[in-house]
């Protein structure tokens, strides 16, 4: 039994994937993928376009089937217990999981109730505050610029409090004054201890925050390494190296 | 700038910062026992609250567009009208061929609605997001159905008293056996049909395919639909003869296709 079959053993692991494989077709997206994410840590996943980031990001989120391997969320095999499993983590995807024809607020409290979220009306305008919507609350959804959408992904990514965040290039379209609130935003997540994965494509993000980094290329995780001492210049020159040395 | 706010609540406990330690070892394996313990709510009565509010929301969206409700209502008035046009009732009653007349009216139309629904969901990935939640698919599935049946009704009601003007009959007689047999026929109706409205959603050519999936697997409900609307329409009772087996017929077909579909909704949501 492998250990992501093997339940709740250690409570310290949030994430495990064991040879975790996940075919489209004929083109395998991840191949043989094994992971482990303890508690508290903020791992970014850096990889080229295609290299299954995020095919990555939405099997971990129980939204992808593998085709073959297993994962584990706190332990537990998503398929064994997926409505509590759903409850403890929250994805940022590109798109903001938001109904266009709902005001902020309300698409906030209508996610809330679906996870039985105490006062969702509260927690909502304490969301929509620390995301810097507070003014535009009652505004629909549809009339939201690219970076308001993705600050709102976020709140509502946060309404249940979710213990393992799941980011998906959070950073694509916000402007630079989003970009520096997201970042706020994330070192406070990461601040409360909880376990954040994002996957991005954009070096200069994420390197301060993360504790953790990993490169993937063609669906497998080349290279996993702490980040501390880790600077631009040297992830940059190993994020090439990984890449092409993967292509070649 | 200053620091955003933090995102959890005073008072909410947290797990550590720093695992090394085996106290925060220990503290975390508590934290996540007592939030499995607490878990989230999954009864039945939290599945069923959480499928009225899918259908709560539907209903918002359609209250704030008007985007579904009025395309259907004037779908149907060009049908009854193109209809009226197409029989010469100084010879014909309408009570012979009014029955198809009203289905003709009523199903095309709908399937526009169940179109919609999930083009609701496809826009912004709002079904991956429905998804993440602890709702169980056959959740999703109640709340769309109860929406759609919503939609249908509300199209129905609007519809069969203009029918009434438009082709002369009365309808006060009738109208609540009619009422009867109409909404019995639009739950099984819409149960079918929000069930292909979710499988072609994500399909190309979706919008082709749902109408003749729908058509195809509705042939028996509809058959029972006009045979049921045209005794009423003749002033038969609900429960004489055949309109009695018909109906029993169209609750079962109604029973077991909500629930087969209640069932193996998740599997159509899985990717």
């Amino acid at each position: 039994m492998t250990p992501a079959e093997s339940g709740p053993a250690d409570p310290d692991t949030v994430a495990a994937a064991r040879s975790l494989t996940r075919r489209f077709g004929h083109h395998v997206a991840l191949d043989a993928v094994d992971l482990d994410v303890r508690a508290g840590e903020f791992l970014t996943i850096f990889g080229p376009n295609g290299a299954g980031k995020t095919t990555l990001l939405r099997t971990l989120a129980t939204l992808l089937r593998p085709t073959s391997g297993s994962i584990s969320l706190f332990g537990i095999d998503p398929r064994r217990e997926p409505e509590w499993i759903r409850s403890r983590l929250g994805l940022i995807a590109h798109s903001g999981l938001l109904y266009g024809g709902m005001s902020a607020r309300d698409n906030l409290i209508f996610y809330g109730r679906m996870y039985s979220v105490p006062d969702p009306a509260g927690r909502a305008a304490r969301l929509l505050t620390a995301v810097g919507l507070q003014d535009r609350t009652a505004d629909l959804v549809r009339t939201y610029s690219r970076g308001m959408l993705q600050r709102l992904g976020i709140a509502r990514a946060l309404m249940h409090e979710p213990e393992l965040v799941l980011l998906d290039e959070p950073y694509t379209g916000l402007d630079q004054h989003a970009a520096r609130m997201l970042r706020g935003l994330l070192g406070t997540l990461s601040g409360e201890g909880r376990t954040v994965i994002m996957v991005t494509h954009q070096l200069e993000e994420g390197l301060e925050i993360s504790s953790r980094l990993m490169i993937m290329a063609r669906g497998r995780i080349e290279h996993d390494a702490p980040a501390a001492g880790m600077t631009r210049a040297s992830l940059e020159r190993l994020y090439h190296d990984v890449v092409d040395g993967a292509a070649a | 700038m200053n620091p955003p706010p933090a995102v959890t609540p005073a008072g909410a406990a947290a797990p550590a910062a720093t695992p090394d330690s085996q106290a925060a070892h220990a503290a975390r394996a508590d934290h996540h026992a007592a939030r499995r313990a607490r878990g989230p709510d999954m009864g039945v009565r939290a599945e069923l609250a959480r499928a009225a509010l899918v259908a709560a929301k539907d209903l918002r969206i359609e209250m704030r567009s008007l985007d579904n409700v009025p395309a259907m209502f004037f779908f149907a008035l060009l049908v009854l009208v193109i209809l009226s046009f197409g029989f010469d009732f100084s010879t014909a009653k309408f009570s012979d061929v009014g029955a198809g007349v009203l289905w003709v009216a009523f199903v095309f139309p709908a399937v526009l609605s169940f179109g919609h629904a999930f083009a609701l969901e496809r826009d912004g990935e709002c079904l991956s997001g429905l998804r993440l939640t602890p709702a169980d698919a056959g959740t999703l599935y109640l709340g769309k159905l109860a929406a759609n049946i919503v939609f249908m009704l509300a199209m129905e009601a609007a519809i069969l008293p203009l029918s009434a003007v438009l082709f002369g009959y009365d309808l006060a007689p009738v109208l609540a056996p009619l009422a009867f047999v109409i909404a019995v026929h639009s739950v099984g109706f819409c149960a079918v049909g929000t069930l292909f409205g979710a499988m072609t959603a994500r399909t190309r050519r979706g919008d082709v395919l749902l109408p003749i999936l729908l058509f195809s697997v509705s042939v028996p409900l509809m058959l029972a639909a006009v045979r049921t609307t045209s005794a009423v329409l003749n002033g038969g009772g609900l429960w004489d003869g055949l309109t009695k087996t018909w109906l029993v017929m169209t609750c079962l077909f109604d029973l077991v296709f909500t629930t087969a579909a209640w069932l193996s909704f998740q599997y159509l949501l899985e990717e």
